[in-house]
C-alpha cells in the first residue's frame, strides 16, 4: 500500500518489467491509443494512473489491467483493439 | 521454493477421480495432498484429502472468470499451515480436482490472485479428462479442453479415440494429448517432461469441434515490442476476454531468452523470463484460443501496436 495515498499498489502482469522508464514509455504508447477516444493517461507519483476525458472528467486506475474498464466507461464505448480504425490510426 | 499445484479437470463422467485414485495408489507419486469438489468412490483416503464446499467471492467487477474461489485459498492456506506445523506429512505436489461442470478460470485466477497463496504455489499444470466414448460436450467441456497443458483422452477401451484426438488436436494444439485405459498413467507421463514449445506446433488455423472456437498461431520474424504487447493482450481481454479462451506463447522481447506468455481469458500467468532461446530460431509465436476473431485480425492490431512503440522512443526490458 502507499503509504501517502493509501492506494493499494499492484503487481500486475504487464507492468512488473522496466521500471521508471518502463512506465514513462508505457503511459507515451497508452496515450496513443487512448487519444484516437477523446482520452489522456497521467502517471500520479509513479503510483497509479489518473484518467480523463475532454469533459474534464477523471478516474484513477491502480493498473493497466483496470484503465480499459475504465476508458471504456468514460468514452461510452467498448474499446476494442482490433477495431479497424483503431489499427489504421496506429499504422 | 514453491509448492506444484496441478489442476485435474474434465466434464461430468469423463473419469476424472478413476484417474487420480490410479495415480495416487501409484508408488511414483509421492506425497501428494488433494483437494476435491466431490468425494467420489476411490479409494484414496490414506492420502491427504480434504473435501471442499463451493464457496465463491465475486469480486467488485463481477466477471466470472475472475471470481476468487475463498474456499480454495483457504484450503491451501490451511494445509500449509498444518505442513509448517508438522500434522501432516510434507507433501511436495497438491492436486486440485474440479467439479465436472466447474469453470477452471476462477481457480486459476485464485492461484495467481489470492496474495498468500501466489506465494505459496504456483500452477504447474492444467490436465483435462476427455472421455472418449462422448468427446467435448458443450460449452464448459470445450473450455476445459481449451485451457488444458495435458489432454488425457480416457475410456479408450469403450471407444476408439481416434476422433476424440483429432478433434483436441485441432481445439487445443499447444496441449500434449495422452491416452489412458482404465485410468492407466503413471504420474511421469502426467506431470514429468516440460510443455510444447509454440513454435514446434505446425498447423493450419482451424475450426473446432465446438462451432466457432478456433486454434490460431500468430508468428511474427522481428522481436516484439513487451510494453506494446502488454497493452495490446490488456486491451484484448478487456474487449473480449469472454472469448479468449486460452492464450499461450514465446515471444522474442529482444532480450537473450524468450518471454513465456500463458493465459486463460482475463487470467494471465507473471510473464517469465527464460534464460536462453534452445535454438537458432528467434520467432516469436503465439497461439490463441477463441472465438469471433480471426488471426489475420490479431496480427494486424499486434503489428500496428508494435509499430507504434517502435515509432516512439522504444524501450526493452
Amino acid at each position: 500500500m502507499c503509504v501517502l495515498c493509501g492506494v493499494l499498489l499492484n503487481d500486475h502482469w504487464a507492468e512488473q518489467e522496466g521500471g521508471r522508464r518502463g512506465r514513462v514509455f508505457r503511459r507515451r504508447l497508452l496515450n496513443r491509443v487512448l487519444t484516437v477516444y477523446g482520452l489522456r493517461l497521467d502517471d500520479w507519483s509513479g503510483r497509479v494512473w489518473v484518467l480523463r476525458d475532454r469533459k474534464g472528467r477523471a478516474a484513477v486506475v491502480d493498473n493497466l489491467g483496470a484503465v480499459w474498464a475504465e476508458a471504456e466507461r468514460l468514452a461510452g464505448r467498448p474499446l476494442d483493439p482490433l477495431d479497424p480504425d483503431l489499427v489504421a490510426a496506429l499504422s | 521454493m514453491k509448492t506444484p499445484v496441478v489442476l485435474l479437470t474434465g466434464y461430468l463422467g469423463s473419469g476424472k477421480t478413476t484417474l487420480l485414485s490410479r495415480l495416487l495408489a501409484h508408488p511414483e507419486m509421492g506425497e501428494t495432498a488433494v483437494i476435491v469438489n466431490e468425494l467420489g468412490e476411490a479409494a484414496i483416503d490414506h492420502h491427504l484429502l480434504r473435501r471442499v464446499d463451493e464457496r465463491t467471492v465475486v469480486l467488485g467487477n463481477g466477471c466470472v472468470c475472475c471470481t476468487l474461489r475463498g474456499d480454495l485459498a483457504d484450503e491451501l492456506r490451511d494445509l500449509l499451515s498444518r505442513r509448517d506445523r508438522g500434522e501432516i506429512p510434507a507433501f511436495g505436489r497438491v492436486v486440485v480436482e474440479t467439479t465436472g461442470v466447474a469453470d477452471p478460470a476462477p481457480i486459476l485466477y485464485t492461484l495467481l490472485g489470492d496474495p498468500v497463496v501466489k506465494h505459496h504455489f504456483e500452477l504447474e499444470r492444467v490436465v483435462t479428462t476427455v472421455d472418449a466414448q462422448h468427446g467435448l460436450r458443450g460449452e464448459e467441456s470445450v473450455k476445459q479442453a481449451a485451457v488444458a497443458d495435458r489432454l488425457v483422452v480416457t475410456k479408450t477401451d469403450l471407444a476408439d479415440p481416434a476422433a476424440v484426438e483429432r478433434d483436441l488436436g485441432r481445439l487445443n494444439p499447444a496441449a500434449d494429448v495422452l491416452a489412458a485405459v482404465l485410468g492407466e498413467l503413471s504420474p511421469a507421463e502426467l506431470f514429468g517432461g516440460s510443455e510444447r514449445d509454440p513454435r514446434d506446433l505446425d498447423f493450419e488455423d482451424s475450426h473446432a469441434h465446438d462451432g466457432d472456437v478456433h486454434a490460431m498461431c500468430l508468428t511474427f520474424d522481428e522481436p516484439l515490442d513487451w510494453t506494446a504487447f502488454g497493452i495490446w493482450l490488456t486491451m484484448l481481454l478487456q474487449a473480449r476476454g469472454g472469448d479468449v479462451l486460452r492464450v499461450k506463447g514465446l515471444l522474442n522481447v529482444g532480450a537473450d531468452g524468450p518471454l513465456v506468455i500463458n493465459g486463460v481469458q482475463h487470467v494471465v500467468h507473471p510473464p517469465e523470463h527464460l534464460p536462453a532461446w534452445p535454438d537458432d530460431d528467434r520467432r516469436s509465436r503465439i497461439v490463441f484460443i477463441g472465438r469471433g476473431f480471426t488471426r489475420e485480425e490479431l496480427e494486424r492490431s499486434l503489428a500496428a501496436f508494435n509499430g507504434a512503440a517502435r515509432g516512439s522512443d522504444s524501450f526493452r526490458v
